[in-house]
């Protein structure tokens, strides 16, 4: 261990570029002969496309071409797929309609492409963009859940009648009905989680280059995830197979799941190029992003919980209706079933548990994966229930969640999940010392005779990360397996460079990564890189989302680590003449345990490339690879306490403290670690107060700027107050768990339960906007 | 067409551009410098922020013939050489960027805060006046602390001066 | 964005000259409005005439009963201005709370009551304190000059070139701004101008624009304290209705705020 090895708080090694502006975002690609792509979209939430009249656009200066959706589909490429298959309860597959990369005949949500205009310049692109005419048959919409699985709704795919895409059930249906027979007390709760846009701040770009005479694509794009996203094109989109096919995803401007996804524009672009023969560029502008990139949560809930004469928890019946927008989007199906109802149990002991989800169609913009993805909309709805249980039960809320917690571990839950380790006690205690939670009456006191309400809310969550287990998942539904690969190359002179399938997009991975060679190695992180974002590069990986790249894709850096020290080893043991086994590694050197006798890094290096005196049957070169497969998920778990006020008169609320102690396990970098957390409470926050992504009953957007959307600001938000409790993961060998979702899972619910307690109120749905929380205090 | 004359981060530069180009456009694709850039359509996320005159502006608000025989600095030209300027070492001291997309903006804008506050910032302040810069990730706790670390840093650096 | 012709003028005169010559032309001052909407391709002038490099355009005079700004003045410069803050300084309140520090370096007063958005900030001052529009054809005063949303009493052509406000015995801004845009879900501004009257002007919050409301006037008429308005009742009639605030919640926000905005005042 070094000043730069595990736990050491070291600065980024990849900030200097983009303070500087010298990042490189894939807009700040520039080809020659380079074309810009400007899509027509849909004005209409539904229509029949009954032609695209071209003539006049191509007729202007710098137009090259005018393409559709009919030519993409005559072209064979694929219709967008969805990756994990979901069996209803009656043991039929889930119905997925066609969503082909620009619609040839039927548009279903706004915002969805029927043409492209390629140009010599992005504003030709637009201007041209204005002369293509579009006949469009305007069909009946429908937006949100409640009214799609009415009788006679509009419907949106002839696969899905009814616009039901899957009924799906998980957990023991009698088990829960003998539980609340036998209660002494029952809570119900309805909860809506509101729709939000991700807005990472790099709107999405792709270029796409086409090479005629090598018959090979090279596309430039906003990607978590560049490997998954050749798999892909090539297999299910056709574009090219995957050695004709290199993607890159350079610098990328945050993700927080949407830029999993392969998107039509992805698909588009590629094909265009080919078409045209010249590379074609397309960067979407933000009111692209909100009707474009795929949004998240959108669940309505009903929830009972049983309880009995004790407050234990005895069961726990949910029922959920999901909106998957008018496309089931890549992890789509994936995201209210196994990760969401598989949370469902908690922090707490539940001994039974049935969750019902229905998936819906609506004319609106495709629901997939957002930071947390399934675990902030379980995570809600489990501790609104606790405190909506505590407030009837008249107990404090914290007591009641400490009755229920979970404290044995291993433990099973009803609902798959096998919690490893965790210690729930620890952190909520560190929460409420940290807030001064035993203080708090007479603060509300205080502020109640300042005409001011103040408010309390607690929220307990746990999160599965680390995904994923791919034998698991495989048997699950998955499509693909969550393993993450890692080569390390010990170059002649000993520098060293890491080959992730990890892709940082914010992350710190270059710091963080490097900070594990240090450790191993003690070499300073300066003789590290990291080498990520290129499929030419890397030979496969499955990207960066569900909180993976520490838990999987650093533990199989750690993996082909171990293999180069063993090698290592060896060679230095020849070079000194030692037993391999009396070989230690310290401070860059390798030495003979108990003498002075010593072999630097580089001289084992060089000894590996010159190759002169190896010992016998060794193969010159110091590299190695390794593939990791966790055995499970890893289970991350923390109390988030918030202390707020709201002005009676205008329903604005003020934060006076925001608390938050996590369980991580392992931290590798607590600097950065802390960033995400921060990062995540400001999401969690946002969801609770702010976003909403909002369409009128026509299924046109209400939020397509952030005129209407609020992003959070910095005055929106507090400086956090954050604590770290520890239980190594006993899954993986660093006893890491994960931490880049947490804070967006935790926080919503700690928000509104401080809301509700401050008002005095227990039924407000988010975002507790001014104007909800001013109707809410003052309904009779 | 119009021909443009400004100077940029101390060099005088002269481009055509169409009448309808904005500023950052012209920085842009023009002059290369990406490190300026575009995260909204509404002149509210900052990230394109820039320096007109000593000003912090937002280069996607401003058409570039606005800007004709102006002195722009964007964010290639805030270090001194190797130097960097305090808010930039600020900022990477204490975490305050994720996926570096809005930091130049929110460099560019914080050293005007703490040019017109001088050391008269609060945590309150910052946070009040960051109000046209929009970051996604850092949840602005890292970026506030940075911008307080900073304006100690500049008036030190001013004191020396 | 359209293609365009840009101008950049050197005097009024020469200014109107210009815009007399283009088809669809329009004058840009801070462009903190104007251009926005033309990236979005809501508007397509043929020209744009820059107002705000003219110097006769560009200051803050305070002298004896009267606070003029310059049209082309920036809400930074009014926000800060010494002046300003002594002679009125409800006024560079109301401007340092406009946009975001790097709009108020260039939005400008002309600017805003050219286009009289309904929820920008100026024409609550400008109503409420009777100010006088200045431009380079007469003097509109400031009760004749909002017509409603996006509408003026200015003629095609016309330059407004100072705001002149009489300089009241107390005045106050307060403002609840709009959670995503920041510009005012309601603001309202009181006036106790020095022949008596008191003036209370919203913004932000009505169907037709910027208005006064009698009912909050006559009674801080009566009584100038935040309490006097307790009992008055503001109908919800008229009110913009959206996401971000229903009629009735801009209602309330109209009472509340003219309760801060006094309070402000002192």
């Amino acid at each position: 261990m070094g000043v730069e090895g595990i736990g050491a708080s070291v600065v980024r090694k990849e900030d200097k570029r983009f303070i500087t502006g010298k990042g490189r975002y894939v807009d700040d690609v520039k080809l020659p002969g380079m074309t810009y792509a400007h899509f027509i979209r849909s004005p209409h939430a539904h229509a029949k496309v009954k032609g695209i009249d071209a003539s006049a656009a191509l007729k202007l200066p710098g137009v090259v071409a005018v393409l559709n959706g009919k030519q993409i589909v005559d072209d064979k490429v694929g219709n967008l797929i969805c990756g994990w298959a979901i069996t209803s309860k009656d043991g039929s597959p889930m119905k997925m309609g066609a969503w082909p990369a620009m619609a040839p005949e039927t548009v279903r949500f706004v915002g969805q492409a029927v043409a492209v205009v390629i140009a010599e310049s992005k504003n030709l692109a637009r201007d041209a963009a204005e002369a293509v005419v579009v006949d469009y048959e305007e069909l009946p919409a429908v937006a949100n859940v409640t009214e799609a699985i009415k009788a006679g709704a509009p419907q949106l795919h002839p696969e899905a009648p009814g616009n039901q895409i899957y009924d799906w059930v998980i957990g023991d249906e009698n088990a829960v009905n003998d539980a609340f027979s036998k209660a002494a007390n029952v809570v119900k709760l309805d909860v809506t989680n509101n729709r939000l846009a991700p807005n990472p701040m790099e709107p999405r770009s792709a270029v796409a280059d086409y090479n005629e005479a090598e018959e090979h694509f090279t596309l430039y794009t906003t990607s978590q995830n560049p490997h998954v996203a050749r798999l892909v094109l090539s297999a299910f989109y056709n574009i090219a197979p995957e050695h004709k096919l290199r993607v890159i995803a350079p610098d990328v401007g945050g993700g927080f799941g949407s830029k999993i996804y392969i998107y039509p524009e992805e698909m588009v672009a590629l094909w265009a190029s080919k078409k045209v023969g010249r590379p074609v560029k397309w960067t979407g502008d933000r009111t692209e992003a909100f009707l474009t990139d795929a949004h998240g949560r959108d669940h309505v809930t009903h929830a009972e919980m049983a309880f009995d004469a004790n407050n234990k928890i005895l069961g726990f019946r949910v029922k959920t209706y999901a909106n998957f927008g008018a496309y089931m989007s890549l992890f789509s199906s994936a995201v209210p079933t196994y990760l969401y109802a598989t949370l469902l149990s908690g922090q707490y002991d539940v001994p039974a548990i049935h969750a019902e989800v229905i998936a819906v169609y609506t004319n609106t913009t495709p629901v997939d994966a957002y930071r947390g993805a399934g675990r902030p909309e379980a995570s809600y709805l489990i501790e609104r229930m606790m405190e909506t249980a505590a407030r009837q039960l008249k107990v404090d809320p914290a007591a009641l969640r400490k009755t229920n917690f979970i404290t044995q571990f291993p433990h099973q839950t009803p609902v798959i999940m096998a919690y490893d380790i965790g210690d729930f006690n620890a952190s909520l205690d560190a929460a409420m010392k940290a807030i001064d939670y035993a203080g708090f009456a007479g603060r509300k006191a205080q502020a109640k005779a300042q005409g001011k309400l103040r408010g309390i809310g607690v929220s307990c969550y746990i999160e599965a990360c680390g995904i994923a287990p791919s034998k698991a998942v495989g048997s699950l539904g998955a499509g693909v397996g969550l393993w993450e690969s890692a080569e390390v190359r010990v170059n002649p002179v000993g520098t060293i460079e890491v080959l992730t399938g990890s892709h940082s997009h914010g992350q710190g991975h270059e710091t963080v990564f490097a900070q594990l060679i240090s450790d191993r190695l003690g070499i300073p992180i300066s003789q590290v890189s990291i080498v990520h974002g290129d499929t030419d590069k890397v030979q496969f990986g499955m990207g960066t989302y569900g909180s993976r790249s520490a838990a999987v894709g650093l533990t199989a850096i750690l993996k082909a680590v171990e293999k180069v020290e063993s090698k290592a080893k060896k060679i230095a043991a020849h070079a000194l003449e030692a037993s391999e086994a009396d070989i230690v590694i310290e401070n860059g050197e390798f030495k003979v345990t108990g003498t002075d006798k010593a072999i630097a890094l580089p001289m084992v290096a060089l000894a590996a490339y010159t190759a002169h005196n190896l010992p016998d049957g060794m193969e010159p070169g110091l590299k190695e690879s390794a593939f990791y497969d966790p055995s499970n998920f890893t289970f991350p778990a923390g109390a988030y306490i918030c202390e707020l006020e709201v002005d009676p008169g205008t329903g604005k609320t003020s934060f006076v403290n925001f608390v938050a102690a996590d369980d991580f396990g392992r931290l590798i970098n607590p600097m950065i670690v802390e960033g995400q957390v921060h990062g995540g409470l400001a999401q969690g926050i946002g969801q609770a107060l702010l976003e909403h992504a909002v369409y009128d009953a026509n299924g046109q957007p209400i939020t397509a700027s952030f005129m209407d959307y609020t992003m959070p600001r910095a005055d929106d938000l507090p400086s956090f107050k954050l604590s770290h409790t520890t239980t190594l993961c006993p899954g993986n060998p660093l006893g890491i768990k994960g931490c880049g979702e947490a804070g967006a899972i935790g926080a919503s619910a700690a928000v509104i339960n401080a809301i509700t307690d401050a008002i005095g109120k227990n039924n407000l749905e988010m975002p507790a906007t001014p104007d909800r929380v001013w109707r809410t205090i003052h309904a009779a | 067409m119009s021909t443009v004359k400004l100077t940029v981060n101390g060099k005088a530069v002269s481009v055509d551009v169409e009448d309808r180009t904005l500023l950052v456009h012209l920085l842009r694709d023009h002059l290369n410098l990406t490190g300026t850039h575009v995260g909204c359509d509404t002149s509210q996320c900052g990230a394109c922020v820039v320096h007109i005159d000593g000003r912090a502006v937002k280069s996607c608000t401003i058409l570039a013939g606005q800007a004709d025989g102006a002195s722009v600095t964007t964010i290639e030209g805030l270090a001194k050489g190797d130097e960097l300027h305090p808010m930039q070492a600020a900022f990477r001291d204490n975490h305050g960027l994720q996926c570096g997309y809005c930091t130049p903006g929110m460099i560019m804008s914080a050293v005007d805060i703490v040019q017109r506050h001088g050391g008269q910032l609060d945590e309150a302040t910052v946070r009040h006046e960051l109000e046209g810069n929009i970051c996604r990730c850092t949840g602005y706790h890292n970026i506030v602390k940075a911008v307080l670390d900073a304006a100690g840093r500049m008036k030190v650096a001013q004191a020396a001066e | 964005m359209y293609q365009t012709t840009y101008h950049r003028a050197s005097s009024v005169d020469e200014a109107a000259a210009l815009f007399a010559k283009g088809s669809e032309a329009k004058y840009l001052s801070g462009g903190q409005t104007l251009l926005p909407v033309m990236k979005q391709r809501l508007a397509s002038p043929s020209d744009v005439i820059d107002l705000a490099k003219i110097k006769e355009l560009i200051g803050i005079d305070a002298s004896g009963d009267t606070l003029t700004i310059k049209a082309a003045t920036p809400h930074y410069d009014v926000a800060t201005s010494d002046a300003a803050k002594k002679a009125i300084p409800a006024v560079a309140y109301l401007a340092s709370l406009i946009g975001d520090p790097a709009v108020r370096y260039r939005g400008t007063i002309g600017g805003s009551l050219a286009n009289n958005d309904p929820a920008a900030d100026y024409p609550a001052a400008t109503l409420a304190l009777g100010a006088t529009i200045k431009t380079n054809k007469r003097s509109i005063a400031a009760d004749d000059y909002f017509k409603g949303l996006f509408a003026t009493a200015l003629e095609d052509g016309e330059i407004i070139t100072a705001v002149s406000f009489p300089v009241p015995v107390k005045a106050g801004y307060a403002k609840f701004p709009h959670p995503a845009s920041r510009f005012a879900l309601t603001g309202v501004f009181v006036a106790q101008t020095k022949a008596g009257d008191v003036r209370v002007a919203v913004t932000g919050a009505s169907q037709s624009g910027v208005m006064r409301v009698a009912a909050i006037e006559a009674a801080l008429k009566a009584n100038w304290a935040a309490s006097a308005i307790d009992s008055v009742s503001i109908p919800s009639s008229g009110l913009l209705s959206d996401l971000h605030g229903s009629a009735d919640y801009r209602a309330n926000l109209i009472k509340v705020m003219a309760q801060r905005a006094v309070t402000a005042a002192g």
